[in-house]
């Protein structure tokens, strides 16, 4: 289980560190953005609400799992 | 609480792609641009739509051949979520025509095809409600259901390969060796598709929960 936990981890981590390498210029890309770190607000703000749609998911299994024992009882 | 294992891994793999989609190294290509990155977002709507079409038809198979009512309910949730799938790719497709082609709709075999699609399937649900008796309902619905996916096969996936399309993947426009030159987009692509796809059950097997509690309910009143 640990092993896993830090391969998943250490998996993660070297994609993100691939990131900040940028050859090869010519094509327009939103480089400004990026080397300013606002693309992290971006992805803050995507991830919370991904986030939240999923506690809403858990809630409502939650809610079925709870009317399914009332009924099997 | 152990039979949930799955839905945590959905979450990391859509979380994964959210996040690793915006922060990793893409291919520079003109026009694209930026956007190569829906890729991660807007193509793995239709890989996961099509991974449920799948189940669906196969539940309708299974419905024809077993006759259980389950099985029915099964191939309804699994193409209802494949559908709301689907319009979120076919409207996500739209923005991003607009900003490569310059027009949010054109007609091309591949956007054409995406549309009979989807119209295929809002059919498959306007037919289901149009019948009263039950039994009469799924079968002819299931029968149906396996006309749709044909449809589906022929017009997402045969049909533009055989003409000319703007859109990657068809006609001599290749999708992955045009965009993909040093394979890591596949890093974020293949998990993407198979977290949203896992949430695309997880939300199915919300719906079907719901919906044999309420057979139970109506059996208990009974």
């Amino acid at each position: 289980m640990n092993f896993k936990r830090t391969a998943i981890l250490a998996l993660i981590l070297s994609l993100f560190s691939a990131v900040s390498v940028r050859a090869q210029q010519g094509v327009e890309m939103a480089d400004v953005m990026r080397s300013e770190g606002k693309i992290y607000i971006v992805v803050a703000v995507i991830a919370i609400i991904f986030i939240g749609i999923v506690i809403y998911m858990i809630s409502l299994d939650r809610k079925l799992s709870k009317l399914e024992k009332e009924l099997r009882d | 609480m152990a039979k949930n294992w799955w839905k945590a891994i959905a979450v990391i793999l859509v979380l994964f792609a959210l996040i690793g989609g915006l922060l990793i190294d893409v291919p520079r290509l003109p026009i694209l641009n930026e956007t190569i990155r829906n890729l991660f977002y807007h193509v793995t709507m239709w890989f996961a739509m099509m991974i449920l079409m799948t189940a669906s038809v196969v539940y309708s198979i299974k419905y024809l051949r077993s006759g259980k009512e389950l099985d029915d309910a099964k191939a309804k949730i699994a193409a209802e979520i494949g559908l709301f799938l689907g319009v979120l790719g076919i409207v996500t497709g739209s923005i991003w025509a607009k900003f490569t082609w310059g027009a949010y709709w054109i007609n091309d075999p591949k956007l054409n095809g995406a549309a009979v699609t989807i119209l295929a399937y809002f059919a498959y649900m306007i037919l289901r409600n149009s019948f009263d008796d039950e039994e009469k309902r799924a079968k002819i619905s299931a029968v149906y259901n396996i006309f749709a996916y044909v449809l589906l096969i022929v017009f997402l996936m045969i049909l533009p390969r055989m003409t000319d399309s703007l859109h990657p993947g068809n006609g001599g426009n290749p999708a992955f060796s045009q965009y993909d030159l040093d394979n890591t987009m596949r890093i974020i692509f293949y998990p993407a598709i198979i977290g949203w796809t896992l949430i695309g059950v997880w939300l199915g097997e919300l719906k079907l929960r719901l919906h044999k509690l309420r057979i139970k309910k109506l059996e208990d009143e009974l």
